[in-house]
């Protein structure tokens, strides 16, 4: 079984991502029994199905917005960001958004192009769990989340500024 | 200046350990090229035509003795015993081993600089008036401001993996020194009815391919607001810029396609979700800051006006460097003065460690210990008691940097170009110092005037072409180097792009061309207008007409073939 993290720890990982297929419509795709993370399209397109089970998960693309999600964000057990590649950064704004504007509170991970040097900056935005690259340690990847132990300005993980929170040194009188 | 606490001591300190351990991993092979780019490219490190280039912040420009005296051994230990100053106030090397790149890194710390965000597509080091706090024409010294946003911007989770880099500026006094307009975002420090300090806030300047003056979001932003207003604007930027062609990815791009209005709308939505958050900035805060920029203990003094007339008459030379390099400054008995990288014969912005060692002696010396670098690519002390300034001109010159030519057509604004950056279509270096050398004689250059030749050997612009007066832009042609000329631009208040007057020429006809727009200018000048202005009234055909009536010498010249490996 695949192994992620989530909340600072490695397990084992029981969702399945679903993509579509080639020729596959987000309309008419089967989606199996069991715990799957849908595409956006998908939920969209099969909502008032796919909203009556519990173990129904969404991914967005990069190109995809939270607001897609305002109405569903506050029910969803499970939402997915993809980073296409590694510079892709919109995934880290459709973060913040999921979960300081949506209200989103359940399990946020990362998935695709995911490496250790960009953990601790996806988890300062809101990611709780983070799907690394398979072709890379876990364990190594786990280290991300720790390279820093104090930052200056706020995101969802610290909502107070530096500058309000501790008591920094003025200039020495000369 | 400031100066680090606990926190900024620490986070530096983690930040040379996480770029140790992933230099590790990209030498044992964890990590692909591909992977380690983007890692690389946050932290000022760049893979050049022969070596790494490695580019060091220095916030604003401003920097202490004992940095300059960190950059002359980093310059020894680790480089070619030189470095080179940049048109974002920042000092490069040219040729470094990836492997020691962590202990520059720790040697930097030491005297609390780094090289974070200097390059890649995140906030970059922001810039500002090289004469803040001393200029007579501010309204307030800006540099608490920025040192503000620049924590703010460091490490900043959601903006490091913007769609392209992304430029700020900061500017509070009447004459715009730090090009605000051309900038992602340009912050003018103004102050509205009612007396209260605020921000006059543009956005999408740049130069780059598509070079466009920036335009007002926001008329009056009251201080406390900056840091959610910048992080409203980032977001914007960060969800709608295009990813899919560099070329285009830049905030600019953006503004003009959505139209101002439309951003200024999205902007003000985001906004007003931020406003009033913590972020918000508070008295106490700025007030710690600015404890930081209070002004040296100057001594009372009147201007030593006689004095200075005397030495002036009794010395032809020091009255010239007088004339160029010394600038007013807002307290009685000082003077500011810039030291010139701009002699012929040398790269422009470039110091040797003995030079870097020397003007750190000279500031401890003359101007309270500090420095600073303008993005002209020279540098400044900014204190300078004006009965000291015959001795620290005489000193200056025995070590090559009183050129007396600020502002005049050898203070030439150069990239480093294809001698070096892997970017370049074309070299830089050698058509600067060529046009240097033909108008090397300081008598026709003090005639011409005040005159602005930026240089840069590709269209991503670092050498400033669209707003020099005279714009150089290296292109390659079928494999081979060619130079556009454009004139008209300008900095300052009235930025403007300038226009290209026709085909490209061959380096060996720069020098040349160059003559031409002069004999231009001579030619149709009135009574003490510069050259800019000649242009503006008479328009570009005349300097076309000229340029290209006849043929040019030396269109068989190209540039040397890598001068500086």
């Amino acid at each position: 079984m695949r192994k992620i993290i989530k909340d600072k720890a490695i397990i084992n990982d029981d969702w399945q991502i679903l993509k579509l297929a080639e020729g596959e419509a987000p309309d008419t795709v089967t989606v199996p029994g069991g715990k799957q993370v849908v595409p956006l399209q998908v939920w969209l397109a099969q909502k008032t199905t796919l909203a009556k089970r519990a173990d129904i998960g969404v991914w967005l693309a990069s190109d995809e917005r939270a607001e897609q999600l305002k109405e569903d964000a506050r029910s969803l057990p499970l939402i997915a960001v993809d980073f296409p590649t590694f510079a892709d950064g919109r995934g880290y704004s459709i973060a913040y958004n999921l979960r300081a504007r949506m209200g989103f509170e359940g399990e946020l991970r990362a998935i695709g192009d995911v490496l250790r040097d960009q953990l601790f900056y996806m988890s300062r935005v809101g990611f709780n769990a983070f799907a690394t690259r398979e072709d890379r340690s876990i364990e190594d990847a786990l280290k991300g989340l720790t390279d820093f132990s104090e930052v200056y300005q706020t995101s969802w993980d610290q909502k107070t500024p530096l500058f309000r929170r501790a008591v920094r040194a003025a200039a020495q009188e000369a | 200046m400031y100066r680090y606490d606990q926190y900024d001591h620490q986070i530096v300190k983690e930040r040379v350990a996480q770029f140790r351990n992933q230099v590790a991993r990209r030498i044992s092979g964890e990590l692909t090229e591909d992977e380690f780019r983007p890692l690389r490219l946050q932290n000022g490190l760049y893979m050049q035509r022969h070596a790494y280039m490695l580019r060091v912040a220095v916030p604003y420009g401003l920097l202490s003795a004992k940095q300059m005296r960190m950059f002359a051994h980093i310059a020894r230990k680790y480089d070619r015993g030189y470095g080179h100053f940049t048109t974002r106030q920042n000092i490069q090397y040219n040729w470094i081993e990836l492997e020691r790149v962590p202990d520059i890194l720790a040697d930097l710390a030491s005297v609390e600089m780094h090289a974070i965000q200097t390059s890649g597509n995140c906030i970059r080091n922001i810039t500002s008036d090289q004469f803040a706090g001393v200029a007579a024409d501010e309204l307030l010294d800006p540099r608490p401001y920025i040192e503000i946003l620049r924590q703010w911007s460091t490490f900043h989770p959601e903006f490091a993996w913007l769609p392209r880099k992304f430029k700020i500026a900061v500017n509070a006094a009447a004459e715009d020194r730090a090009v605000v307009k051309a900038h992602d975002i340009g912050l003018n420090v103004v102050k509205n009815e009612s007396g209260e300090i605020g921000f006059q806030v543009l956005v999408g300047g740049g130069l780059g391919r598509t070079p466009i003056i920036g335009s007002v979001v926001r008329e009056f932003l009251p201080w406390q607001h900056v840091l959610t207003y910048v992080e409203a604007i980032m977001r914007v930027y960060n969800e709608y810029g295009r990813r899919d062609n560099k070329y285009k990815a830049r905030i600019k791009i953006l503004v003009k396609a959505l139209g101002v209005e439309e951003f200024t709308r999205q902007v003000e939505a985001e906004w007003a979700d931020l406003k009033d958050s913590p972020s918000t900035l508070t008295e106490q805060e700025l007030h710690r800051v600015a404890s930081y920029f209070v002004p040296p203990a100057y001594e009372k003094l009147s201007d030593a006006t006689a004095l200075l007339e005397q030495q002036r008459t009794e010395n032809k030379a020091f009255a010239t460097w007088m004339g160029r390099n010394v600038k007013p400054h807002k307290v009685p008995g000082y003077a500011i003065v810039t030291l010139s990288l701009k002699k012929t014969g040398t790269p422009p912005g470039d110091a040797t460690a003995e030079q870097m060692d020397f003007v750190a002696n000279l500031a401890d010396h003359y101007s309270f210990g500090e420095l600073r670098v303008t993005h002209e690519q020279n540098l400044v002390l900014a204190d300078v008691k004006q009965s000291d300034l015959l001795a620290l001109y005489n000193e200056a010159k025995a070590h090559g940097l009183a050129t007396p030519n600020i502002g005049l057509l050898t203070d030439i604004i150069c990239c480093p170009g294809g001698d070096f950056c892997s970017l370049a279509n074309a070299k830089s270096i050698p058509i600067a110092e060529a046009i240097a050398e033909r108008f090397d004689d300081i008598d026709f250059q003090h005639d011409i005037g005040d005159i602005e030749l930026n240089i840069s050997g590709c269209i991503n612009a670092c050498g400033h072409h669209h707003v020099g007066n005279i714009g150089v832009l290296g292109v390659d042609k079928d494999g081979s180097e060619w130079y556009q000329v454009s004139i008209g631009g300008k900095q300052g208040n009235d930025s403007a792009i300038g226009k290209i007057i026709g085909p490209s020429f061959a380096a060996g006809q720069m020098p040349e061309v160059v003559a031409r727009l002069l004999d231009v200018y001579v030619r149709e000048r009135h009574e003490d207008e510069l050259f800019i202005d000649t242009v503006e009234r008479v328009g570009i055909d005349p300097f076309k007409a000229h340029v290209y009536g006849t043929p040019i010498p030396g269109h068989t010249y190209q540039a040397g073939e890598d001068a500086y490996a």
